[in-house]
């Protein structure tokens, strides 16, 4: 038997205070399963110990939010008695370890959030960043989380239809796997954690248990070092296929009146599903753990609590209910077994082959969590920019622009996810600035995306928050929807540093000033913290996942240029240089400030563009982000497969004009530009013309032309070339 | 008893799988390879206990189920705790 | 039109035919769970995509195994309609009704795009309402749709006007670019010798609605309305 003692809990992550306390709510030595109980649950990615006093600055209410952060994922009213359950969630640490796995359990565990409140997932995005494209670990990285995402995502049978990939160094130890679902349900029918009924049985469902990533929630919480490959095998195993049996099993139970509480085992499985469910509930719960069904010989208490087995959920049910709801998964060829009960006694008491081996008083392991009000030190603003020449001319440094890893085409990614499962997508990656899917049996349709600009972050935390939300609520905006809400994935390093723990600080204080703004609130969230390899950090990467909705999908526009119509840039140019991709691909420097989000020229410009959407004016628009203006022209080109003759800018240094990434703005391609311009002034919103859609290639206002087909091999070559022959590790089924 | 089934695609069907490992291997320095082939193996633990009825077993669920004969062909092994 | 989707854990196409079925036939299909065996009164049974099984021996390899694939053989020897799409074609290759297998594709990797069909014969209760040689698109989403089968089989299948479909260019011509998973002879669908039986890889029924980019499917949905009609 293990001995344990203040050293043992160092090794499973509690620091000697919080091991004091540990003994002062005890009142004696913990055993070896209460450790591993207290060490998951007061775990960075469980406590959210040196966030919580940050997070609590976001908004997260408005009229048609109906859960904010605290339940699985977050709730929105869509219309029609509908609700919109999503939520984003990061896998990041199983993804470097092993990027096939990591990336396909990221998937199942995010769907689990999502349909254990009731709703049956439509759609999924994923927001990757990945090291430096020279960087031989990074090919290996991307082959496989891309693969591993479409492995689960294809199998579960929900489509996956947006998302976003960069490139930087930073993420070279450290990718990042962020995945969103979003899923539907009747407003009135959503299934909540809280344990309720005293007595009322425990139901375990799904696959068994085996020993997979036991101490999966302690890793995902301290900092790698050099021995992460050693740590191997205790990455956990996706299931797809018993994944979509458990969707199908648990929708069929949700529609009878079985269910009082029910959440997934996600990270620390056992632990914190019955924890978190009997503390939500203010009951106590016994665990009968010879009940558990095991895939593995002669396991321990320990190892159950803390299995990271995937594709198990909890669920209390109704009195007399237990022979229905078994019926059901064993039609769906899962397991079914009633675990435990709950308790008055207000503690979660576990036993095992006849002895107790774990008793502990839930209030305090809630309430006593530890809470870090960690120091600060704000990133230092950039000194502005000196103005920059232009070394090469706008049409090469287009070419080489979307040639680059960031801007290039991601058709090699997107080809190897199922983006129409279901029947539903009218937007797919790529043809629209989100992702648009229809409700099933509706008009209505949900726009979805995901953004962030982690140079930006990096550059000035602040501004980089507030533009990660603008950029979300301007993308939901250019398809004609209206923004409701967001999830976000706060992705950061080592919050005992200072310096981190001021990134993360402001960039907080930004997103919660834009979400304010733009009436566009938090409703669920992860928080991903000590992304970092011998001591090198990330990026800050605040990532968004945005949900907007449309009345009707009929009235989503994308951004394929058609022939024979006026070009107008609505939004105002100053030519905005700092952090620009112009400014690192052509002028090798990555400085300056950000470019500022002014939130309400943000929202002026975006309310104008959304209804003259609705009006039927628009035909084609697009965002202006990354890149700048001839990027999102040049996107727009090759999309549509149509051309477009530029005029001259104003009076401002050309390279700043067309590369520039000031933002608030949109690209509408109209039949009557004079019409649209007028609208804008009258709107108070600035706008100009661009020129007009037409022929097979783009003409710049020097007076260069670039053939499509030109502009296709630069846009389209990367990926390819770069992912080459088709890699050699098998990927399961199709 | 322990059988072991192993499924290959049958000669005359690319496999390009195999390929890609091959140059894979190649690319990471491994130099004489010839053809490369994967496959996969099934380890079954039966309860019959004579050798010859196990062989018969597992060949008949191997025709029906393991291998697709269109593509594939396979070797039983039998033996081992 | 009395239509049936077949239903197997880990299908998950099932809702995307049964709109395009009901789209075609005004009426919504019947679900027919797998362990169901009593097909009677039905015209047509479609088997949709998916991983039945999780495909994880080989993709359709256990559903073919499964007690209503019995039914399904019978509803065919009694000349009933089958129409098997992505998972169904493999369904149908492992269980015999069809000739060949569907390998993993020559890329290797799993394939979500669109691609285009040439219709081999327009004299079929599927392809009626299309032209011979007419292209339409349709999306394709899958790992193992390479088609294979020898030499003699290919021969006898062309020999006998039983390719249904092949992977081509918008114009129609059959072009190894233009086969994007490595396909013998460009096969994208195959019918059985009576006509009756067709199996095919991509999706038609996820291209009947103007809004989700366009309606090339939808005469294959419609030639079985009509052909099912009155």
């Amino acid at each position: 038997m293990t001995e344990v003692s203040a050293d043992l809990a160092r090794q499973f992550g509690l620091n000697d205070e919080e091991y004091a306390r540990v003994l002062a709510i005890l009142g004696r030595t913990p055993s070896l399963t209460e450790l591993g109980i207290f060490s998951v649950m007061w775990s960075e990615h469980c406590s959210y110990k040196s966030s919580r006093v940050w997070l609590k600055q976001l908004p997260t209410a408005a009229p048609w939010v109906i859960h904010g952060p605290g339940e699985n994922a977050g709730v929105v009213d869509i219309g029609e008695g509908l609700a919109a359950i999503f939520k984003m969630e990061s896998h990041n640490h199983p993804s470097f370890i092993e990027p096939y796995q990591g990336a396909a359990t990221g998937v199942g565990g995010i769907l689990r959030d999502v349909f254990t409140m009731g709703a049956r997932p439509v759609a999924n995005l994923n927001a990757l960043r990945f090291g430096s494209p020279e960087n031989p670990v990074t090919r290996r990285v991307v082959d496989g989380v891309v693969r591993g995402i479409g492995g689960y995502g294809n199998c579960v049978g929900v489509p996956t239809v947006g998302g976003e990939i960069n490139f930087h160094p930073a993420y070279d130890g450290n990718p990042l796997v962020n995945a969103m679902t979003v899923g539907i349900a009747p407003a009135d029918r959503i299934f909540l954690s809280a344990a309720a009924g005293i007595g009322n049985p425990v139901v375990y469902v799904g696959s068994k248990t085996g020993r997979d990533g036991i101490h999966g929630a302690t890793m995902a919480s301290a900092e790698f070092g050099e021995d992460a490959e050693a740590k191997r095998p205790t990455v956990q195993v996706g299931d797809p296929f018993t994944e979509k049996l458990l969707i199908e099993a648990c929708l069929e139970l949700m529609a009878t009146d079985a269910i009082v509480a029910i959440q997934d085992m996600g990270a620390a499985g056992l632990t914190s599903s019955s924890v978190e469910m009997a503390g939500k509930g203010g009951v106590g719960i016994a665990l009968d753990l010879d009940a558990v069904p095991q895939r593995e010989t002669a396991m321990s208490a320990y190892e159950m609590m803390l299995s990271e087995s995937q594709e198990r959920m909890l669920i209390v049910l109704r009195p007399g209910r237990e022979a229905m709801a078994r019926a059901i998964f064993e039609k769906w060829e899962l397991d079914f077994a009633v675990i435990g009960h709950l308790t008055e006694t207000g503690r979660i008491t576990v036993r095992h082959r006849g002895a107790v081996e774990a008793d502990i008083p839930l209030a305090p392991l809630a309430d006593q969590a530890p809470l870090y009000h960690r120091p600060t030190e704000f990133t230092p603003p950039p000194p502005p920019l000196e103005p920059v020449a232009d070394p090469i001319g706008l049409g090469p440094a287009l070419l080489r622009l979307i040639a680059g890893p960031d801007l290039c085409s991601r058709a090699w990614v997107w080809d190897q996810y199922d983006a129409t499962v279901g029947g539903q997508t009218v937007k797919r990656p790529g043809a629209a600035d989100a992702a648009v899917v229809r409700i099933d049996g509706h008009r209505r349709a949900l726009a979805l995306t995901t953004d962030c600009t982690p140079r930006y972050c990096a550059a000035d935390p602040r501004a980089g928050g507030a533009q990660a939300v603008a950029e979300a609520w301007r993308n939901l905006t250019a398809v004609g929807a209206t923004p409701l809400a967001i999830t976000d994935n706060m992705n950061f390093g080592n919050p005992e540093k200072p310096a981190i723990m001021g990134q993360f600080a402001a960039a907080i204080e930004g997103m919660a000033a834009a979400c304010r703004a733009l009436d566009f609130p938090v409703v669920s969230g992860n928080v991903s913290l000590y992304n970092e390899t011998a001591g090198s950090p990330i990026l800050p990467t605040p990532a968004i996942g945005g949900l907007g909705v449309l009345e009707d999908a009929a009235d989503a526009v994308g951004l394929a240029l058609a022939p024979e119509l006026d070009l107008v840039l609505i939004g105002h140019t100053a030519g905005w240089l700092g952090q620009s991709l112009w400014l690192r691909e052509i002028a090798g420097r990555e400085d300056g400030p950000p470019p500022p989000v002014d939130l309400a020229a943000e929202r002026s410009a975006g309310d104008f563009v959304r209804a003259r959407i609705l009006a039927g004016d628009i035909r084609a628009c697009h965002d202006v982000s990354d890149g700048g203006l001839l990027v999102a022209l040049a996107e727009m080109a090759l999309a549509g497969n149509t051309g477009a003759r530029l005029a001259a800018g104003p009076a401002i240094p050309p390279h700043a004009f067309w590369f520039g990434e000031d933002q608030g703005r949109y690209v509408a391609a109209v039949p009557d530009g004079e019409a649209l311009l007028a609208a804008a002034a009258a709107a108070g919103v600035p706008a100009l013309r661009l020129g007009r859609s037409g022929g097979a290639g783009l003409t710049l206002p020097d007076g260069l032309a670039i053939s499509l087909v030109e502009l296709r091999a630069a846009h389209e070559r990367f990926f390819p070339d770069w992912m080459g022959s088709p890699g050699a590790e098998p990927d399961p089924g199709g | 008893m322990k059988v072991t089934v192993t499924v290959m695609l049958k000669d005359g069907v690319l496999d390009p799988q195999g390929k890609a490992i091959g140059h894979a291997l190649a690319g990471l320095g491994f130099a004489g390879i010839g053809e490369v082939r994967a496959g996969k193996i099934i380890e079954l633990d039966l309860a019959e206990t004579d050798p010859a009825r196990a062989r018969a077993a597992a060949e008949t669920m191997a025709r029906k189920l393991l291998a697709n004969t269109v593509i594939e062909r396979f070797d039983i092994a039998v033996g081992g705790a | 039109m009395r239509a049936g989707i077949v239903v197997f854990p880990g299908i998950n196409r099932e809702r995307d035919m049964a709109i395009a079925l009901e789209r075609a036939a005004g009426h919504a299909p019947r679900m027919i769970w797998h362990r169901e065996t009593d097909l009677a009164g039905l015209d047509l049974v479609v088997i949709p995509g998916g991983f039945s099984f999780g495909d994880y021996l080989r993709c359709g390899a256990m559903a073919a195994q499964s007690p209503v694939m019995a039914a399904v053989r019978a509803h065919a020897a009694r000349g009933g309609y089958v129409l098997g799409v992505c998972n169904g074609f493999q369904i149908l290759s492992e269980a015999g009704m069809l000739p060949g297998a569907l390998l993993r594709n020559a890329g290797l990797r799993f394939l979500s795009r669109d691609c285009h069909l040439r219709v081999e014969r327009a004299d079929t209760a599927f392809t009626r309402r299309y032209q011979q040689g007419e292209v339409f698109r349709a999306p394709m989403a899958h790992g193992d749709g390479n088609y294979f089968a020898d030499d003699a089989t290919l021969d006898r299948l062309e020999g006998e006007g039983l390719v249904a479909f092949r992977y081509a260019t918008p114009a129609g011509q059959v072009t190894q670019a233009a086969n994007p998973n490595g396909s013998a002879r460009a096969i994208a669908g195959l019918y059985s010798p009576n006509l009756r039986v067709l199996g095919l890889m991509p999706h038609p029924e996820d291209l009947v609605d103007p809004l989700l980019g366009g309606e090339d499917g939808k005469p294959l949905f419609a030639s079985l309305a009509e052909a099912f009609a009155a």
